[in-house]
């Protein structure tokens, strides 16, 4: 457990609907509180990374620009992307540089301003996050893609459609009090509810899954700032370091996928690699936070991270044990369901959440006195896999 | 046949495997096996990613699969808003072989687990494409 990179700045605007700047301003928001909370000016940063995925706005290589605007000109910045887990493949690579001895301290900045296009346009661009040869040419997008694996699960494990309303009212319960949620309202059983026509949670999307079951697009940047042993000692009281971090891809194509009952592959393995290096299990861990781009990602979540066992995710949530009080608190920022999904910030958003809750410092949200943290963080359908743990000093 | 000819609306206008579109409009539904060892694909690849050969001969589909999932899109991406809804789904012929698909249209009360088959289909504006029926 080598406590060699700290995370020790981080920053988040709120996720908005129709950010009324660009994607440079928006940056700029998440990168202003994470220098803010370390203490940091320009020089200090070694390099930067920016993180989004392609073709929302219509920035070309934006690292060039976004790294001018943020003041971190003339040191080297690039970009990186991994779909939705983009930011966090930022993180594991400037994890990477500093550890290899090549900077002491990285600014990783996502962004994603999902609000340039419109939403069919933006399901379009999803779906072509999988293969553009085989399968967008029948009209895919993601959440018909991860109702692929919710019919499968359903129909073998025994979780029902309300267990999956259940993980939503979960998610509104933390939407309400963290004022960065693009959605702040609760939601009710009755919302999902087909006989109420008030119902606004029961729309159908992609069977089985519905309007309540999806997260929301939305605009906003998140951005940490990690430094080496030294740096974080001088920048940060209250460093959150970096234990293990596991990443792992998964085949694109639906056709080549292992049974789709079993849910999504890809987090067991991440998650194998990040639990061995940090020397921990998934009973160590105190507080989650899981990539519930749709309800039954979150149930797939707690499998594929050990939490339950393999087709039993469903007795976390009957239980309530993945609420704050709970035995292993999850997604208590509202996840993505409620916090919103903009594409490449949302895993530095995620991380974000980790470093308050080890620093004590995540108010309405906080979890009791928790000593070991983690990430999981999934692009694409279940196709690129992250999963990083964080403990603190 | 250029690539751009198949499913609703292609986004890639050449590749290597692209007689896959001259196959569908004989009425095949064919992927590749790697001449040198046997490997099988589908959907179909001109390069053998188990022993990295390029000699790839071509193979029907089996006649039966299982409906393996499914899903009903009540909404569509941009450029596909005029078929909603439609039904995707993954068929499971065994050994290995998979395909992804959209049910026919006539398809009704679709099951996990029920016998299907997928057959070449022919859209009135030309594009060519595979769908899932019923065995």
């Amino acid at each position: 457990m080598a406590k060699d990179v700290a995370v020790i700045g981080v920053g988040q605007t709120y996720f908005v609907r129709g950010y009324e700047g660009s994607i440079r301003e928006l940056a700029f928001e998440a990168f202003r509180e994470a220098m803010q909370d370390a203490n940091l000016t320009a020089k200090d940063v070694d390099a930067s990374i920016f993180c989004s995925a392609p073709e929302y706005d219509k920035q070309r290589s934006p690292a060039g620009v976004l790294a001018e605007y943020l003041g971190l000109v003339p040191q080297p910045t690039f970009y990186v992307e991994t779909v939705c887990s983009s930011s966090t493949v930022g993180v594991k690579i400037g994890y990477s540089m500093i550890k290899a001895g090549l900077h002491d301290i990285v600014v990783v900045c996502g962004f994603q301003k999902m609000s340039e296009i419109t939403s069919a346009e933006s399901q379009e661009r999803m779906g072509r996050g999988g293969d553009i040869q085989w399968e967008a040419p029948f009209g895919t997008m993601m959440p018909a893609y991860y109702a692929l694996y919710a019919q499968a699960y359903l129909a073998k494990n025994g979780l029902t459609l309300d267990d999956l309303r259940d993980v939503r009212v979960k998610a509104a319960t933390y939407g309400q009090i963290n004022e960065r949620a693009v959605y702040r309202k609760g939601v009710k059983p009755e919302d999902f509810d087909p006989k109420n026509p008030d119902a606004k949670m029961a729309g159908p999307v992609a069977s089985p899954l519905r309007v309540g079951d999806c997260c929301a697009n939305a605009d906003g940047a998140s951005c940490i700032i990690l430094a080496n042993a030294e740096k974080a000692k001088i920048f940060q009281k209250k460093p959150v370091w970096i234990l293990g971090i596991g990443a792992a891809s998964e085949v694109v194509n639906m056709a080549a996928r292992p049974d789709f009952s079993k849910g999504i592959q890809v987090a067991k393995a991440a998650a194998n690699v990040a639990y061995k290096m940090a020397g921990v299990g998934p009973k160590d861990i105190n507080v989650a936070e899981v990539h519930d781009c749709f309800t039954i990602a979150e149930i797939m979540a707690y499998e594929g991270l050990g939490f339950a066992p393999e087709g039993d995710g469903k007795s976390l949530i009957r239980e309530k044990a993945t609420y704050k009080e709970g035995k292993i608190p999850v997604n208590v920022d509202g996840g993505l369901l409620s916090k919103g999904h903009p594409i490449g910030a949302t895993g530095g958003s995620q991380i974000r959440t980790i470093v308050l809750q080890l620093r004590d410092e995540a108010g309405p949200m906080q979890v009791k006195d928790p000593q070991i943290g983690l990430n999981h963080n999934i692009g694409g359908v279940g196709l690129y896999g992250n999963v990083t743990i964080f403990g603190r000093d | 046949m250029g690539f751009d000819k198949f499913g609703r609306k292609s986004f890639t206008s050449f590749t290597k495997t692209g007689k896959f579109v001259d196959l569908l409009a004989e009425g095949k539904v064919e992927g590749t096996v790697c001449k040198q060892c046997g490997a099988k694909y589908f959907p179909p690849r001109a390069d053998c990613a188990q022993c990295l050969s390029k000699e790839m001969d071509w193979f029907e589909l089996p006649k039966k699969g299982t409906l393996e999932t499914f899903t009903t899109a009540m909404y569509a991406p941009f450029g596909f808003e005029a078929d909603a809804p439609y039904t995707m789904a993954v068929v499971d012929f065994g050994g290995g072989i998979k395909a992804f698909a959209r049910l026919s249209k006539d398809f009704s009360e679709p099951k996990i687990g029920m016998d299907v088959t997928v057959r070449p289909l022919k859209y009135d504006d030309g594009q060519v494409t595979f769908e899932i029926a019923k065995a």
